[in-house]
């Protein structure tokens, strides 16, 4: 993108550096210069600020923070601003930016460095969210947020970086607000984000053991959401799970649930179970942090209950 | 010297080693993996917390950030509950909760250390206000480093501060680097010191790996406070000894330690404990034994923190949601 649109720069802490954001941006500032890749101080809420009136200006930035916990000192450039720009200056300007930021669960970090805050975004009327779960809708998802015309929020979890597969040299759009089927199956319905897709695929595969077909979708938008493919699922199934590394009060799995009963009850056969992170801070011990993270386990244990086949 | 008593001075030498052999006891366990939460040493920084804290009174509050283990251990905080910290123990000075970047100690005036940059700046200006308002003869000193000066809440902070003309020393640890990004590419000047100028606040630049001319410096610093002449805004120059997080940032993974070797080097010979040590000699404050004393018995405290961390257990599996709210 950067190669094909002059106007795309990378902005944020540790872009020049391997040492963080996954190793993501290798290669970039070799490739396009210090002007283009820019890494910067510790001033998440200028920085911001700065792509966002970058964005006013007519550039299509990407600002990444390598925690999304740093980025609350963003609030302000984000939802104050950037949100609401187009809305309340009746259309005459809009925001093209990026803002790019990496979910670090896990490794005894504790309370400040694990905070998965997808939901709040996308409580934001004007903010688009956005989670990929497989390298090529990393890329995909990424082109699209570039070319959206309006603030795009888009999210990655440390924990997909192990994961490899096929992505095209090309350009290549995933179109956002579309989710995904990762497994056909006719006996429940389980939508999962981000990371929490893979644990879900595992569960649907150790249930398929036990004869349940489990229908797996990777939402990948959070904001727009895919309401029909998630309706004519349950419509198809008649059971759901939601799936999400967020916590459970007002969280993303409150809104998809609600999204299901308001628009799909005739379909249900049973309460809408949600498997999500406890109403807690991340802990650091290794031994609460196994317990606080979701895992297959958990979602087998959701998907027994809403088929009434739960084994107490 | 002749200033000073040799108590004190051998105190000051206690806690500075005290500190550097805690930070070094962490390293092989770190590398072996036994400890998974991510430490930032404070080796090669000590003589700033021992030097300001040694200024302050337990009732004197401190705030920290990611990198607090020395200032934990200089304003009062059990070594054994640090370590236990660290493990992720129920015993920890944060019952494993926090780990390495979130300590406390909460009885000391260690109101609390936590890794957000400069997250905590503005926090230990409400300690202030709130000392202020009670009418406590009490000074409050935040502790950041020359990354926090790039966070606008410094600024915002230094000004209201002054407005209120509080009892807060902004202690700015400059050890020329934020994470990977030398102090040249973050700031136009190598000048933080001169940050809370336009504040109508005096600010300091002091050598921090000379623990001596750190606690002279804090004296006067704690003492302008005291006489409602604060704020006090002091940079310590020093460097750290180890990675940014972890032991070296060359081993851990990635080649990623910038820093060149040279520089290293340069920074090695300043090392603040072998300085004191040749004054402490040289003065003839305390001998080579005595020196050899205090390093043996402070070698058995760590060993003891480790034994009282190994015999703790972990955290209840069903306590997770415990601490969530105070009931
Ligand atoms: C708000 C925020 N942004 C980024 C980070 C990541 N981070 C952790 S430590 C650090 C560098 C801080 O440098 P400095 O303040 O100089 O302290 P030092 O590590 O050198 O002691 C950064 C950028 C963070 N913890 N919080
Ligand atoms: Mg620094």
């Amino acid at each position: 993108m950067m190669s094909s649109d002059k106007s795309v720069f990378l902005i944020g802490q540790g872009v020049k550096s391997p040492w963080y954001v996954g190793n993501t941006a290798r290669g970039l500032l070799e490739k396009f210069g210090t002007e283009r890749v820019i890494d910067t101080p510790v001033s998440e809420n200028a920085i911001t600020g700065v792509a966002v009136g970058a964005a006013i200006a007519g550039m299509r930035p990407v600002v990444v923070h390598p925690r999304m916990d740093f980025m609350l000192y963003a609030m302000d450039p984000i939802i104050n601003e950037a949100a609401n720009w187009h809305y309340m200056f009746g259309g005459r300007s809009n925001v093209p930016v990026v803002i790019w930021s990496i979910i670090n669960r896990g490794g005894e970090q504790a309370a400040q460095h694990s905070q998965a805050l997808h939901a709040l975004f996308a409580h934001i009327p004007g903010l688009k969210v956005v989670m990929p779960s497989t390298p090529y809708d990393a890329k995909g998802l990424m082109i699209s947020a570039i070319k959206d015309d309006n603030p795009v929020i888009y999210i990655d979890d440390r924990w997909l970086y192990n994961i490899e597969g096929e992505v095209p040299e090309e350009i290549y759009e995933v179109p956002i607000g579309k989710a995904i089927i990762r497994k056909e199956g006719k006996d429940i319905t389980l939508a999962a984000t981000s990371y929490m897709v893979y644990e879900a695929i595992q569960a649907a595969e150790e249930l398929s053991k036990d004869g349940i077909d489990v229908e797996v979708i990777d939402i990948r938008s959070i904001k727009p959401l895919d309401k029909k493919m998630l309706l004519n699922s349950v419509q198809k199934t008649g059971r759901f799970v939601v799936v999400d590394g967020g916590w459970k009060t007002c969280g993303f799995s409150a809104e998809v649930s609600a999204l299901v009963s308001e628009n799909g009850f005739k379909y249900l056969k049973a309460p809408i179970i949600r498997v999500t992170l406890p109403d807690t801070p991340a802990p650091a011990s290794y031994r609460l942090e196994k317990e606080y993270y979701p895992t297959h386990i958990d979602i087998i244990k959701g998907i027994k209950k809403a088929i009434g086949d739960e084994e107490e | 010297m002749k200033k000073y008593t040799k108590g004190f001075l051998e105190n000051l030498y206690r806690q500075i080693i005290r500190i550097r052999f805690c930070e070094e006891s962490l390293v092989e366990p770190i590398l072996k993996g036994e400890i998974k939460c991510p430490c930032h040493l404070y080796s090669g920084e000590e003589a700033i917390a021992t030097g300001v804290c040694a200024a302050l009174e337990e009732r004197d509050y401190v705030f920290g950030n990611h990198r607090s283990h020395g200032h934990y251990l200089a304003k009062g905080g059990s070594m054994p509950e640090l370590i236990a910290e660290i493990y992720g123990k129920e015993t920890g000075c944060s019952k494993g909760r926090g780990g390495s970047m979130h300590v406390i100690v909460p009885d000391k005036g260690l109101l609390g250390a936590a890794p957000l940059v400069a997250g905590t700046i503005s926090l230990a200006v409400g300690a202030a206000l709130a000392a202020k308002i009670r009418k406590e003869d009490r000074v409050t000193v935040s502790f950041f480093g020359d990354g926090a000066a790039g966070e606008g809440v410094l600024y915002e902070s230094l000004n209201f501060a002054s407005l209120k003309k509080l009892p807060i020393i902004f202690a700015c640890e400059n050890n020329l680097y934020s994470t990977h990004m030398p102090i040249r590419e973050c700031r136009p000047g190598n000048n933080i010191f001169k940050s809370s100028v336009p504040f109508c606040i005096p600010g300091y630049r002091v050598d921090g790996n000379d623990v001596l001319k750190v606690y002279e410096l804090s004296k006067k610093a704690v003492e302008l406070c005291r006489k409602g002449q604060g704020p006090v805004f002091i940079e310590f120059m020093t460097y750290r000894l180890r990675g940014h997080v972890g032991p070296d940032d060359n081993i851990q993974g990635t080649h990623t330690d910038i820093r060149p070797k040279t520089e290293i080097e340069k920074w090695t010979k300043r090392d603040p404990i072998k300085r004191f040590e040749k004054t402490l000699l040289k003065n003839r404050i305390l001998t080579k034994e005595d020196l050899e004393i205090i390093r043996k018995e402070t070698e058995a405290e760590v060993k003891n923190a480790y034994v009282f961390t190994m015999n703790s257990p972990y955290p209840e599996k069903n306590e997770l949601t415990k601490y969530v709210f105070k009931e």
